[in-house]
């Protein structure tokens, strides 16, 4: 043997003898989805989480770290809606994991269970990060994640028919929590309705339609594209005949551009945590909605104090 | 939730109207309100009874949606050209057309397989203070595709990729460089099968080799306009081989990849050998991982063992003229190489740095011809012998959203070949040519960037060249994919 190759191999056989991990293996896109698969799974299921919530999920490349993670998935669990499109299926491509390739039970697409809002009628890229499937945020709207939650509980007792019994369970336990919830957050955000906002990108398109707010504005002049100082302006104006009594954005974005418009038209500026983990409150996603529905209510108290 | 509003309004309304129908004795409201209970109670059952359909639907529909996605996978799925290829080629899915033909949209016809389809358009206009033609770098033989470019306003390479599932076995891309001299070359055409599964992924065809870090990227994706230097004199600018490529990904946390390619050995630091079998073979390992969330690296070791036969090359002689040489015999090349990333938490649009360093090691053995097509009437064959190498240290900085700031520095060490006969010839001063080069673009978006660099060129004893590049890269069509 070469030298050379020595030097290569022999600390990978070193690190070889794994021990042999009876727990299905997730690999999650996003936070949501991890969360997801936790709270079915429990400790049947070992969860990876590709992105953190601070972490816009389109612009994430494909590191070595995915791919290796990839490679032991049992499960990918995917947004789609091509919200990974720039580096899933490179990702995929290169872990040399046909279980998880698009079309096997290993992955999961959580949009192809919802019904997707906002798909263009026009697809050019001069209309910006434009996505032909419809809006990929579709997390923001609870009641997806109850769809989401039935397909992915069903998906993952046919993965692991040993633990099927208990996901079967632990599912049917957060379907009824889950609903609680959502009549609870129904009736917290009920002072929402009708409640005109601007948003920073279409991120909330979901959550806005769930809670009867209007979107009066996006700060991106178009999807993906970042504001600049004309079409902010045109945005203030538009304030002055239209006013929105709050201006919110993802935990992830940079906060420069809400927080000009909140100084200039005087309302609140709303950091939402998006995903779990997108801010200290938002642990698990019940939490997480428990914080962005009083965020929401907290801002348009706020406004109309003012 | 809305369901159940909308019973309610039903029942609502229908208890404003009731009244005005009835003129209204006790009794008669009394058996209204009965009668209401029981229309209450009856939606109530039947709406309860519509829920538990709705979920049986929905689970019904997650044993259906597995088909469902599917048929999607079949156009789409595998992201095939994406990764080898380079950083750009689109991922493989088409989401528009197959979620249509999955649900069962008039008009799926035969397009509705068309690859993923990609095009690079990209120009410069460049301003050098020294002759292209007369390019070289002192103690090294370049092969023929190593130049700065020409002078003035021209297109770069216009490139086509098509990318798709071949079936249920293959994946396929191809990508088509246009030269500015309008001649056609296929610059990756290859294979991939996708279900081989343990981490395997092999590729046959035409593929840039996996060796380095660079190589595998096409120009575009490239953070300078041009090649660093150790790439120009070892690998003539970049490493294509038509062969059999197999990388194997260990079942570990971190990445650890292994790979070995077998290949043709036609290109630069090779040549065409017109004999059977292997021409030349190359193996590398990679390692990479995250260190936090905010860090990621990659380092990799590669080695490339190929042949020549009357390699054609220019080379400056020790009388200043530029001379054609051929080299015949075996060329071994050894290459490190480093990447490493920083984003804040992770979040790379804000700022983001990027470190990149490689460097190479080269052994020559063999026969040198001086003066290959009798320019200067000395030609003369003899043995020659080198051990070369260089290398270079990169950084790039985005410095706020859409705006990149890069420095690369250059050095190889040409370490005084033995040129045997050849040496009255062929030597030069001990010299290290070296080059310092700064660049900024602007990347509008993901499909657009313009790049203006700067270039400070000292490859020569006593000559300087400086050059200004500035360049556009345009991407049209399917997505490209994020490469590390």
């Amino acid at each position: 043997m070469h030298p050379l190759l020595k030097l290569l191999f022999v600390p990978i056989a070193a690190m070889l003898p794994m021990p042999a991990l009876a727990a299905l293996s997730i690999f999650a896109t996003v936070p949501e989805w991890g969360a997801l698969a936790q709270e079915i799974g429990g400790s049947a299921v070992d969860v990876y989480v590709a992105t953190n919530a601070l972490q816009d999920p389109h612009h994430v490349e494909a590191k070595p770290s995915l791919i290796a993670r990839a490679r032991k998935a049992d499960l990918v669990i995917a947004t789609g809606a091509e919200l990974e499109v720039g580096w899933l299926p490179l990702v995929l491509q290169q872990a040399g994991n046909p279980k998880v390739l698009p079309g096997k039970p290993g992955y999961f697409e959580a949009s192809a269970f919802v019904t997707t809002i906002e798909r263009p009628t026009r697809l050019d890229r001069a209309d910006g990060d434009v996505h032909p499937l419809g809006n990929p945020h579709i997390q923001t709207d609870p009641r997806n994640i109850a769809r989401v939650a039935a397909a992915l509980s069903a998906r993952m007792a046919e993965l692991d028919p040993a633990d099927a019994a208990m996901f079967r369970e632990r599912y049917a336990a957060f379907d009824t929590r889950w609903r609680a919830s959502i009549a609870r957050w129904q009736v917290q955000g009920e002072r929402l309705r009708g409640v005109p906002v601007i948003v920073q990108h279409k991120a909330f398109s979901y959550l806005l339609e769930w809670l009867g707010m209007r979107e009066t504005a996006a700060l991106e002049p178009k999807p993906g594209v970042e504001p600049t100082a004309a079409s902010l302006s045109e945005i203030l104006a538009q304030q002055q005949r239209q006013p929105a009594k709050m201006v919110i954005r993802a935990a992830y974005q940079s906060d420069r551009a809400s927080q000009w418009m909140a100084e200039r038209a005087h309302i609140p500026a709303v950091a939402l945590p998006f995903t779990v983990g997108g801010d200290a409150a938002a642990r698990d996603l019940t939490s997480m909605f428990d914080d962005t529905i009083t965020r929401l209510v907290d801002a348009a108290s706020a406004g109309a104090v003012q | 939730m809305h369901r159940w509003s909308m019973a309610r309004a039903v029942m609502a309304s229908a208890l404003a109207w009731a009244p005005v129908a009835h003129a209204a004795t006790d009794a008669d409201i009394a058996q209204l309100r009965d009668e209401i209970r029981q229309l209450k109670e009856s939606y109530e059952t039947r709406v309860q009874a519509l829920e538990a359909r709705v979920k049986e639907a929905e689970a019904a529909a997650n044993r259906a949606a597995q088909p469902r996605e599917a048929v999607p996978v079949a156009a789409t799925a595998a992201p095939p050209a994406s990764n080898a290829a380079g950083s750009e080629p689109p991922s493989p899915s088409q989401p528009a057309a197959s979620s249509d033909v999955a649900r069962g949209a008039p008009g799926s016809s035969a397009n509705a397989f068309n690859p993923a389809i990609s095009a690079v358009l990209t120009g410069v206009y460049s301003n050098l203070s020294q002759d292209p033609n007369r390019y070289g770098l002192s103690g090294f033989a370049l092969g023929d595709d190593v130049s700065p470019g020409r002078r003035g306003l021209g297109v770069g390479e216009s490139e086509f990729t098509l990318a798709a599932n071949v079936d249920h076995l293959f994946a396929g891309s191809l990508t088509v460089a246009l030269t500015p001299a309008n001649t056609v070359s296929v610059e990756e055409a290859y294979g991939l099968v996708t279900g081989l599964g343990n981490g395997l992924a092999p590729k046959f065809g035409r593929f840039f080799s996996a060796i380095g870090y660079q190589n595998e990227q096409h120009q575009h994706a490239w953070d300078f306009y041009d090649a660093p230097l150790a790439y120009q004199a070892f690998l003539g600018g970049q490493y294509s081989t038509d062969g059999l490529q197999l990388k194997w990904l260990a079942p570990t946390d971190e990445f650890v990849e292994l790979g070995a390619e077998l290949g043709n050995g036609d290109s630069f630091p090779g040549s065409e050998r017109n004999r059977n079998g292997i021409g030349a073979a190359s193996v590398f390992a990679h390692v990479g991982g995250d260190v936090g969330t905010s860090h990621s690296w990659r380092a990799g070791l590669s080695y490339l063992d190929t042949r020549a036969d009357g390699r054609e090359t220019t080379q400056f002689d020790a009388a200043g003229n530029l001379a054609r040489n051929a080299f015949s015999g075996r060329s071994r090349i050894a290459a490190a190489d480093f990447v490493w990333k920083y984003a804040p938490n992770g979040n790379a649009q804000q700022t983001n740095f990027k470190v990149q360093a490689e460097y190479f090691w080269r052994r020559e053995h063999g026969d040198l011809t001086y003066d290959t097509d009798g320019a200067f009437g000395l030609t003369q064959t003899d043995a020659y012998s080198s051990s070369q190498s260089g290398g270079y240290l990169q950084g790039v900085w985005q410095f706020m959203p859409l705006w990149r700031a890069g420095a690369r520095y250059d050095r190889l060490n040409p370490d005084a070949p033995d040129y045997g006969a050849n040496a009255a010839f062929l030597t030069v001063p001990d010299f290290h040519p070296q080059r310092y080069t700064f660049m900024v673009d602007w990347t509008p978006s993901e499909f657009s960037r313009f790049r203006l660099q700067y270039a400070r060129n000292q490859v020569r004893p006593d000559v300087i060249d400086s050059e200004w590049f500035l360049q556009y890269i345009l991407t049209l069509g399917a997505h490209g994919a994020h490469r590390f």
